[in-house]
């Protein structure tokens, strides 16, 4: 057994920062991920970070546009606390070494971006991420924090009172992905969870294919609810054929969308007047999809993004990377031809429900970056939003996992007082459940009699003793159903039925293919025997998670029948503001999900946020 | 760990990787028109394949290496043959998914962000240091033929063991190291426009280890930093916000015995660097500043 004052789950940009606090506050703090830390999605990231560090702008303009762009489905306390931490922790980064674009001056650049009154996207050239990654790993190395790289958590070790608010987390179990041992790391204060976001549950995702959602589905599955998980961000300029990621800073450095007859259809079409090609992430996804719908795309498949006007040397200065991405990966050059772009799954909104300080309803748990929902996003990220959450957040909760003073946080989590009842909406079959449950294994350990676990070792040996049954149970099988197939008709069935469009029937139908994939998992074997880097084993433990998650996504899309934001529904085409102000929560309950809800926070430091039409 | 073993040699001894003609160190061309250069190319290529069309409705004839100590069957190295359904625009990753997902779970390899920023799917495909997913397949002469990177330890079919590489990395003392800060938590610590120009290319490194793989020297001699690390610390060396006196602690640390001498100028990094990165110049960089320095000459 390892054991650690604070475990951090996860090695990207939220993992490392939560690590980098926790070091600094002064616990022993690990970093226990499945790929080594360089290789996190967080280096995806392409546009920036947004921080209001000039002079007319400030946090309450950052924090309004958050507010507005979210579709009044943001928690005050949290896109406050986002607005006003940014501006220090991205200075942090730029004094740690962050090589961002510079003025003539000297000073960082900043740039416009989709639903920001201000252009207050700090930038390094168009691979923000990389740079953001790569800084906080050369400061966690610099401080020596130790990581295990290449270690797969399967699951946590979380105590089992009924309520999960009386709940205590003591650590993770954990396998060695090259030599498969698999182990108890014991926290002694906390256990963070930076797992990133689910993208894989879609076949069209900017998202890496290590995105499985693992940290939103074992908290869950320890009884952390998960919150908003139907918003789900398609981001409207992919490569057809890949989903690679072609930056929003297109858009901001003056790139222009057209469809096949030429013509400049975010005006031409009126769907946004004002802002054009730089309205928010979801009005420009349905723009695209309804020209294509509507049969003036290009192939019938997708749209023309164009950034010839802007000439070779700003584009090389500025968007270099994306010339590099168009040409390998679509063989299209951006400087003499416009470059194929249409939605694709970029961000997963919802998450692992906490407080401004990471704070799960579990004791001894938080969670940071894609992964949690303290709900800074709402119903619609705004580009340049993603970055400062994962420093801000991750910080905040490493700060506080190691023991540092935040004060008291303002939002609640957990089934307590002020929420709503569960929802007693029409599903089509019975979700979860499906038996999953009835291959797992529970080895015996000593409790104190009324079946409480008397301590943290002997709840993490236990823990620790269920992976390695469940392992051998699915590598004991000779034959079986693969991962990749049940992978393969999760993918499917999301994206053609819980898309950028949704509707009531197409939601049923999904929810009908998860459960058939729950149904084919209790077959699911691990065909490769071997214990040295099996994939094939971690692939299967993903695909559980993926079909965890995928059922929240598709249970809060179908509940929710209004349109706000992202979600959009095809008998509901406006946002319902009398009933639903409120976040879908989805727990995990005795083996099935239960649906439950909790009023937005409006009210701010000082004042309070009017719900507005959203117009660009 | 018992995963040493031989790395299987063809029968045919893979290309050589020699020096360029049009030496890079020769200025005539910045590393941006050197890309355009070859974008050009690249695409006279794939409208040429196009053009010629048979490969749709063709399959892919993949040789894969395989190893595993713990596999009785797996023990002895062997290539492995798939024929994988042809694509317009699939990648060597592409097709390693299919085989995986379709014939064979067992196939095992890394990757993640298959947009050539992660860094881990650097494989020897035909001969050369190449990301799989940045590879299209229509540019390889068939079979391609894809194995772990040479000079690496293998662990299990196409993955590598990347610990000494990670370290190497580490001993360059890879972070920014000025203490002095501006006053007040929100002033920036300023660096011209020209100064980041310079160290540009030197930050985009994903330690995908292929230049490491591609060295001679870096074979031969386990110690010598290798060409990745050099870069990371020319990063650092070449960054005007710290002070003079870092600087030179960083060319004290690459000079040593096992530091930036000990390249020869052959290129095959800056040959092989997915991200374009100049490595070779920028080694050449650090051997003046040393010199400049008056530190010693190994």
């Amino acid at each position: 057994m390892y054991e650690h004052d604070v475990i951090v789950v996860g090695g990207g940009g939220a993992g490392l920062r939560a690590a980098i606090a926790a070091h600094e506050a002064g616990a022993d703090v690990a970093i226990v991920t499945k790929l080594h830390p360089v290789r996190s999605h967080t280096g995806a990231a392409e546009g920036g970070i947004n921080a209001a560090l000039r002079e007319g702008d400030d946090w309450e303009l950052h924090a309004y546009d958050t507010m507005k762009g979210s579709d009044y489905l943001g928690d005050a306390p949290a896109i406050e606390t986002l607005a006003k931490d940014a501006p220090e922790d991205t200075i942090t980064l730029e004094h740690w070494g962050m090589p961002f674009s510079r003025e003539e001056d000297g000073t960082v650049s900043q740039r416009p971006f989709g639903g920001l009154s201000f252009p207050r996207t700090t930038y390094a050239g168009a691979e923000t991420g990389h740079h953001l990654l790569h800084v906080l790993y050369e400061q966690v190395v610099k401080r020596g924090v130790q990581i295990y790289d290449e270690w797969f958590v399967m699951n946590l070790a979380v105590t089992d009172e009924p309520d999960p608010n009386d709940r205590t987390c003591h650590g993770v179990v954990a396998y060695d992905v090259q030599s498969g041992k698999i182990e108890g790391f014991k926290a002694r204060n906390g256990v963070i969870i930076t797992t990133g976001g689910p993208g894989q549950a879609f076949d069209h995702t900017t998202n890496a294919v290590s995105c499985t959602g693992d940290g939103q589905a074992m908290a869950y599955r320890a009884g952390v609810p998960l919150e908003d998980m139907e918003f789900v961000q398609f981001h409207p300029t992919t490569l057809p054929s890949t989903g690679v990621l072609i930056s929003e800073g297109v858009r901001g450095e003056g790139g222009i969308l057209y469809n096949e007859d030429g013509e400049r259809f975010m005006f031409e079409h009126g769907y946004a007047n004002n802002a054009g090609e730089l309205a928010s992430r979801d009005v420009v996804s349905r723009a695209e999809l309804t020209e294509v719908n509507e049969g003036r795309g290009v192939e019938d498949e997708y749209v023309h993004l164009d950034m010839r006007h802007l000439g070779a040397e700003r584009i090389l200065d500025r968007l270099e990377n994306i010339l590099h991405l168009a040409e390998d990966f679509e063989g299209v050059d951006g400087l003499v031809e416009p470059m194929p772009v249409k939605p694709g799954q970029h961000y997963e909104m919802g998450g692992i429900e906490t407080d401004e300080n990471g704070k799960t309803c579990i004791d001894g748990l938080y969670a940071a970056g894609e992964c949690a929902c303290v709900s800074v996003h709402g119903a619609n990220r705004l580009g340049g939003n993603a970055l400062p959450e994962l420093v801000v957040f991750g910080k905040r909760a490493g700060y506080h996992a190691a023991g540092r003073d935040l004060g008291e946080a303002e939002i609640e989590t957990g089934y307590t007082a002020g929420v709503e009842e569960e929802t007693d909406a029409d599903l089509p079959v019975t979700p979860g459940e499906a038996g999953i449950d009835a291959s797992e294994p529970s080895a015996d350990v000593a409790t104190d009699g009324s079946g409480q676990i008397v301590d943290a070792d002997a709840l993490l040996e236990r823990a620790v003793e269920a992976e390695r049954e469940r392992v051998a149970h699915l590598m004991g099988r000779d034959d079986g159903v693969k991962h990749a197939d049940i992978r393969a008709k999760l993918q499917q069935a999301m994206t053609q039925d819980v898309n950028v469009f949704r509707e009531e029937e197409g939601l049923k139908r999904a929810l009908r293919a998860i459960k058939e994939c729950r149904e084919m998992y209790q077959d699911v074997y691990v065909e490769d025997p071997s214990r040295t880097f099996n994939t094939d084993l971690q692939m299967t433990y993903e695909t559980r998670n993926l079909i965890d998650v995928a059922e929240t996504i598709t249970l809060g899309a179908l509940v929710r029948n209004e349109f706000r934001g992202a979600h959009w529904r095809l008998e509901n085409q406006e946002r319902d503001d009398e009933n639903w102000l409120k976040h879908t929560l989805i727990s995990w309950n005795a083996g099935k999900p239960s649906i439950w809800y909790r009023p937005v926070i409006l009210e701010g430091e000082d004042k309070t946020y009017e719900p507005k039409i959203r117009s660009y | 760990m018992s995963t040493q073993q031989e790395q299987q040699t063809e029968p045919e001894e893979p290309e050589t990787q020699e020096a360029p003609a049009d030496q890079e160190m020769s200025g005539l061309a910045s590393p941006q028109q050197q890309r355009l250069q070859r974008k050009e190319a690249g695409r006279l290529e794939r409208e040429r394949a196009a053009a010629e069309d048979d490969l749709e409705e063709e399959t892919v004839h993949l040789k894969v290496f395989r190893f595993d100590p713990e596999v009785e069957a797996k023990q002895e190295p062997r290539f492995d043959d798939f024929h994988v359904p042809f694509e317009r625009g699939m990648t060597v990753l592409d097709a390693l998914i299919f085989a995986r997902d379709e014939f064979d779970s067992s196939l095992t390899f890394r990757h993640s962000c298959r947009q050539a920023i992660c860094g881990s799917d650097a494989f020897f495909v035909n001969g050369r240091q190449r990301l799989g997913c940045k590879t299209q397949i229509s540019e390889l002469d068939q079979p391609v033929r894809v194995e772990p990177l040479p000079h690496q330890e293998v662990v299990k079919d196409l993955v590598v063991e990347m610990e000494h590489f990670y370290d190497q990395m580490h001993a360059v003392e890879p972070y920014m190291q000025q203490e002095d800060l501006p006053e007040g938590d929100l002033e920036e610590m300023r660096q011209s426009r020209e100064n980041r120009e310079k160290i540009k290319m030197s930050t985009r490194c994903i330690w995908c280890g292929a230049c490491m793989s591609s060295c001679n020297i870096a074979a031969g001699d386990n110690q010598y930093l290798g060409p990745a690390a050099i870069n990371k610390a020319y990063r650092f060396a070449m960054d005007d916000r710290e002070d003079e006196e870092i600087k030179e602690h960083r060319l004290r640390i690459i000079e040593q015995e096992h530091g930036v001498w000990r390249c020869q100028t052959q290129f095959s990094c800056t040959e092989v660097c997915p991200k374009d990165i100049p490595l070779t110049e920028h080694i050449q960089e650090l051997k003046r500043e040393a010199v400049k320095k008056n530190l010693k000459f190994w």
